[in-house]
């Protein structure tokens, strides 16, 4: 194994988790419920009653690259790795496993950890270890 | 008015958290893709968006709880609904694995996807567009497997 580290690349992490923990932490405290963005777009999605909460979440989510921008002047470098079959049958797979699992990386990964709950650790540990295989599989086993 | 205020709040934290996203490296597939892969030059910075948001979360979910255990509702007026926290099923499991395959392959979680689709990235377009099908999905795909 072969580790980068980058102290910048650290700090701005930690900085950026905390900003996602105090958003996710308003979410609760503020509204009563879970920021899982999982949760929120599929109920904007399959017609959940007081949706304007949803697209309102959502909207934001949507516009926060135009405040980062206005903020800091430009956006972070960004690369995708995968080709457009790869990115739908990943858009796919997430969308449905997501539903399923009722949650993703924000409702189990950071909300549920942050409440101790055992069922999104058991949800956070099967997506990152997925998560690491098929990494594994499509950038080392299969190329 | 209770409505559009809770509204305003939702599209605020909406913002903080994409903002949050942007800042982390979480919105970048490449960076996502350095994290997951281990056997490659591994770049664990990711860890820290997780620690530095549970970090935070932690002494405030619990605050959320405690209101929650004394029926005390949100500031908005509307209750505390947070989910249970036992339940660790088959669908719980293959689903996060489900996901997790797709994480690998694009390097996008669900909140990386809106943030980029929003920075006008178009294979974020591309990825959003089949979440919301893979979510829309669901329903048909859950009922048919529990028959």
């Amino acid at each position: 194994m072969n580790i980068i580290w980058n102290p910048a690349a650290l700090l701005a992490a930690l900085a950026g988790g905390v900003l996602i923990g105090l958003a996710a932490a308003w979410m609760a405290l503020g509204l009563g419920r879970i920021a899982g963005i999982s949760g929120l777009l599929g109920g904007l999605v399959d017609g959940a009653p007081h949706r304007t909460v949803h697209a309102a979440f959502v909207g934001g989510l949507l516009l926060a690259p135009a405040l980062y921008l206005l903020l800091r002047g430009e956006l972070p470098a960004v690369k995708m790795m995968a080709d457009t079959p790869q990115l739908l049958l990943a858009g796919l797979l997430v969308g449905i496993g997501t539903r399923f699992a009722s949650g993703c990386t924000s409702g189990h990964g950071v909300c549920g950890l942050s409440r101790l709950s055992p069922r999104s650790l058991v949800a956070t540990l099967s997506f990152m270890g997925a998560g690491f295989a098929a990494v594994y599989l499509l950038r080392h086993l299969l190329v | 008015m209770k409505h559009r205020a809770q509204a305003g709040q939702a599209f605020a934290i909406g913002l903080l958290f994409g903002v949050g996203l942007l800042l982390s490296g979480m919105s970048n597939p490449q960076k996502v893709i350095g994290f997951l892969d281990l056997a490659g030059a591994w770049d664990p910075s990711l860890a820290l968006v997780m620690g530095g948001a549970i970090a935070v979360g932690l002494p405030l979910f619990r605050l959320a709880e405690s209101r929650s255990h004394r029926q005390l509702p949100s500031w908005s007026g509307a209750p505390i609904h947070l989910p249970g926290k036992s339940g660790i099923t088959p669908r719980l499991v293959l689903g996060s694995m489900l996901f997790g395959i797709g994480w690998g392959i694009a390097g996008i979680c669900p909140g990386p996807g809106l943030v980029l689709l929003g920075s006008l990235q178009w294979p974020g377009l591309l990825f959003v567009l089949a979440m919301v099908a893979g979510m829309l999905l669901f329903r048909p795909l859950d009922k048919a497997l529990s028959r």
